[in-house]
């Protein structure tokens, strides 16, 4: 496993703020990016405490933030007469400090792997040197055919029958590397 | 509620009827009306057992015991000696199967495992989570109730004090305690917030009660609030547990919708409301002052204590944080008063303890005991022994900040001071068999590279700590290591456990510790033979040793 790659440091930030900018242009339409705002808006409020929830909604809807919709956020809920004043770098290191928060657009399947001490020990290493022989990426990484996007997640609580795969909402437990090819498979029928 | 302490259940399946199970099932009736013991046992039926040769078979609760097959005459035996003396009838033991049907399905609710004591697990798997009136059957806010009409807010904080519950989440503080902190405090409002960010890996205890018995957890929260002074509460459930947080969702709907949350609970002068706040993954959320900072909409990154919360917590108000399955301690505890609760666990540590098995035993899983009880008897027992072939090496507990145990601790009694005088810790209960297959470095070295990476990086020992630990013990599993740096390790661990700011950084040194501790020998052998003797690391040539 290639350690480096999930190493928060500069260089990283810097690719995602980039990657964000890339994005204004492409996949998401401006209007699609308002509604889902003010859906989120709607369901969470616009107090401090909702700035986590509404990243969370977008990080869904898309699959990842877009970068502009930090400014839009911002717009949106500051009210400097209630003492609540926020500035879209605060809004960029929220969005870059939690793990389930994308910054770039992720491939149309996202697998996260368990690399949490249970599911190591238990043939975790196998599995996840399989996976990105099989995809032919490293963690982090998006196939080129925008296709997979391979991450790691924290412990899923499901460490009785690790090691543990999530592919989208799909939950797999006991993987094995003869296994993965067949998993794989179901997801690429769809495409 | 009639409760019941025994159940036993008679199979039904076509093969079973054919073969009498009616006159086995009319047997079990009249003896145990003619034992007096109709309020005590339940008898039911079971239908689909799965495909078995020994039909008709009896189950017996709450060990799950399958005898078969059974015949009528055998029936007052299994009485007289099963339900009433609580021996198992070895002679009537169905044939050791793989469970299938609906007894694997009750096995994987009920627990297939003797002798344990389920207080906070009592209704997970039992009821259905997702129906107040099935809470409601099974005592549920009774406890609430009680303390609204019969007790004052100080009195529900002595209960619990007397009944000596510490807090579950880790660090094994007095709750009743911190809830008198709370009361005590000047601030208004104050928060109550249930810490529900399981991030432990390893760990799925509170997954279990939230989404077993989420209504447990949102009455304990009412019955603290009133005893803190709450109005206002929070559940912060991590982002990984998506049905926990349905359930949540729909438990405080309903409890909204009965008035049992909301304005004027039970009809009485008392408002509570539960805002469920869902994480996006972050281990160090787990922290309590770093749970109130993501609350609040900002980077999880742990606050400078003191002030601790209950002066100054959630928006700088008082703020009581509790973890899911001390919670899950407390509706029981009011209901039966605080002194009930010493008759489980030691004198210094009370109640029962959930625990988390994983990897080389039989039976892999949660169990529900009393504190006290030794490691031993936690994989003999409810592990139901190692897998076949394994030697037990080392125990990992408490999820990556808890301790790396050598076998020869198996006969410590498991409470938080009996461990705290070995230097260990029980942490979130999560234990890892690891048999000698396990290389305590490559285990060093996970665990490190976890912290490394949810390290919040705000200060700076645990930042540079973490990442240079992790380099050290990566070189010494790829044959680089040098004598000198196992004491740099030691030293450096010892600086992170004083000077990082958060539990993170004091525990994240503590596997380097035990590994240099227990299996100094193991590691030296890395570094001075190129030897792994579990032959997980690749080191290379092994180095002829000098004789």
């Amino acid at each position: 496993m290639s350690d480096d790659t999930k190493h928060r440091d500069d260089t990283d930030q810097q690719e995602a703020i980039q990657a964000a900018g890339r994005s204004r242009s492409a996949q998401i339409g401006e209007t699609e990016l308002n509604a889902a705002l003010k859906k989120a808006i709607q369901h969470h409020g616009d107090q401090r405490d909702a700035i986590i929830p509404i990243l969370s909604e977008l990080n869904e809807a898309f699959g990842y933030i877009p970068g502009e919709a930090l400014g839009k956020i911002r717009r949106l809920i500051n009210s400097p007469d209630e003492g609540l004043f926020l500035s879209d770098s605060q809004l960029f290191s929220i969005a870059s400090f939690y793990q389930q928060f994308s910054l770039k657009p992720t491939g149309k399947h996202v697998i996260r792997f368990c690399e949490s001490a249970p599911c190591h020990t238990v043939g975790g290493r196998q599995v996840i040197q399989a996976l990105q022989e099989h995809l032919g990426i490293q963690i982090g990484e998006t196939t080129e055919d925008k296709q997979w996007t391979l991450l790691t997640t924290s412990c899923l609580g499901l460490c009785a029958v690790g090691p543990v795969i999530l592919v989208d909402e799909d939950l797999y437990g006991n993987v094995t590397p003869e296994r993965l090819p067949a998993i794989l498979a179901r997801y690429r029928g769809e495409q | 509620m009639k409760s019941i302490r025994a159940m036993a259940l008679v199979s039904t399946d076509p093969a079973s009827v054919e073969r009498g199970a009616e006159a086995i099932l009319r047997a079990f009736q009249a003896e145990i009306r003619g034992a007096g013991l109709l309020d005590e046992i339940k008898v039911s039926t079971i239908s689909d057992v799965g495909e078995r040769d020994d039909l008709p078979l009896v189950m017996i609760y709450p060990e799950a015991v399958v005898y078969g097959p059974v015949t009528p005459e055998d029936v007052p035996l299994l009485v007289e000696e099963h339900l009433k003396k609580g021996h198992i009838v070895k002679s009537l033991l169905g044939k050791m199967h793989e469970p299938v049907g609906e007894i694997a399905w009750l096995r994987s609710r009920l627990g297939s495992l003797p002798v344990q004591q389920r207080i906070v697990l009592s209704r997970a798997g039992i009821i259905d989570p997702e129906s107040l009136d099935d809470y409601l059957i099974h005592d549920g806010y009774q406890a609430l109730g009680k303390a609204l009409f019969k007790l004052s807010p100080a009195q529900v904080i002595d209960e619990v004090e007397k009944s000596g519950l510490q807090g579950r989440g880790g660090a094994g503080f007095p709750t009743g305690r911190k809830w008198g902190f709370v009361r005590a405090a000047h601030g208004r409002p104050k928060y109550m917030i249930c810490n529900a960010d399981e991030s432990e890996p390893g760990t799925f205890k509170d997954r279990l009660v939230l989404e077993g018995d989420p209504f447990s957890v949102i009455e304990a929260m009412t019955i603290a609030a009133y005893a803190v002074g709450a109005r206002e509460g929070y559940i912060y459930v991590r982002g990984e547990y998506r049905l926990a947080y349905q359930r949540l969702e729909n438990a405080i709907r309903q409890a909204e919708g009965r008035g049992l949350l909301g304005q004027k609970i039970f009809g009485q002068d008392f408002d509570f409301h539960i805002h469920l706040h869902a994480g996006a993954g972050a281990y160090i959320c787990w922290e309590e002052t770093a749970l109130i900072e993501s609350i609040e909409g900002k980077r999880g990154q742990p606050r400078a204590r003191p002030p601790y919360p209950p002066s100054y917590g959630l928006w700088g108000k008082p703020t009581l944080v509790n973890n899911v399955e001390t919670l899950a301690n407390v509706p029981h505890i009011l209901l039966n008063g605080g002194e009930w609760y010493h008759q489980f666990g030691t004198e210094k540590s009370r109640g029962t303890k959930v625990y988390t098995i994983m990897w080389n035993v039989n039976f892999t899983g949660v169990i529900e005991a009393p504190l006290g009880i030794t490691l031993r008897e936690v994989i003999e027992i409810y592990g139901k022994g190692m897998k076949k072939g394994a030697q037990l090496k080392l125990v990992q507990t408490g999820g990556s900040s808890g301790s790396i145990v050598p076998a020869s601790m198996e006969d410590i009694p498991m409470d938080f001071e009996s461990w705290r005088k070995y230097g260990a810790s029980l942490g979130s209960g999560a234990i890892l068999v690891c048999d000698e297959h396990t290389c305590v470095v490559d285990l060093a070295k996970v665990l490190l590279q976890f912290f490394r990476f949810e390290c919040c990086a705000k200060c700076t020992p645990c930042r540079v700590g973490a990442a240079r630990l992790y380099q050290i013990v990566s070189d010494i599993s790829q044959g680089h290591g040098t004598i000198e740096s196992l004491n740099e390790m030691v030293q450096l661990g010892q600086d992170m456990e004083l000077l990082s700011n958060c539990g993170l950084g004091q525990t994240a040194s503590v596997a380097v510790r035990d590994i240099l501790k227990h299996f100094r020998d193991e590691v030296e052998e890395h570094v001075l033979q190129h030897v792994c003797r579990a032959g997980v690391c690749k080191l290379g040539e092994p180095l002829v040793k000098e004789s």
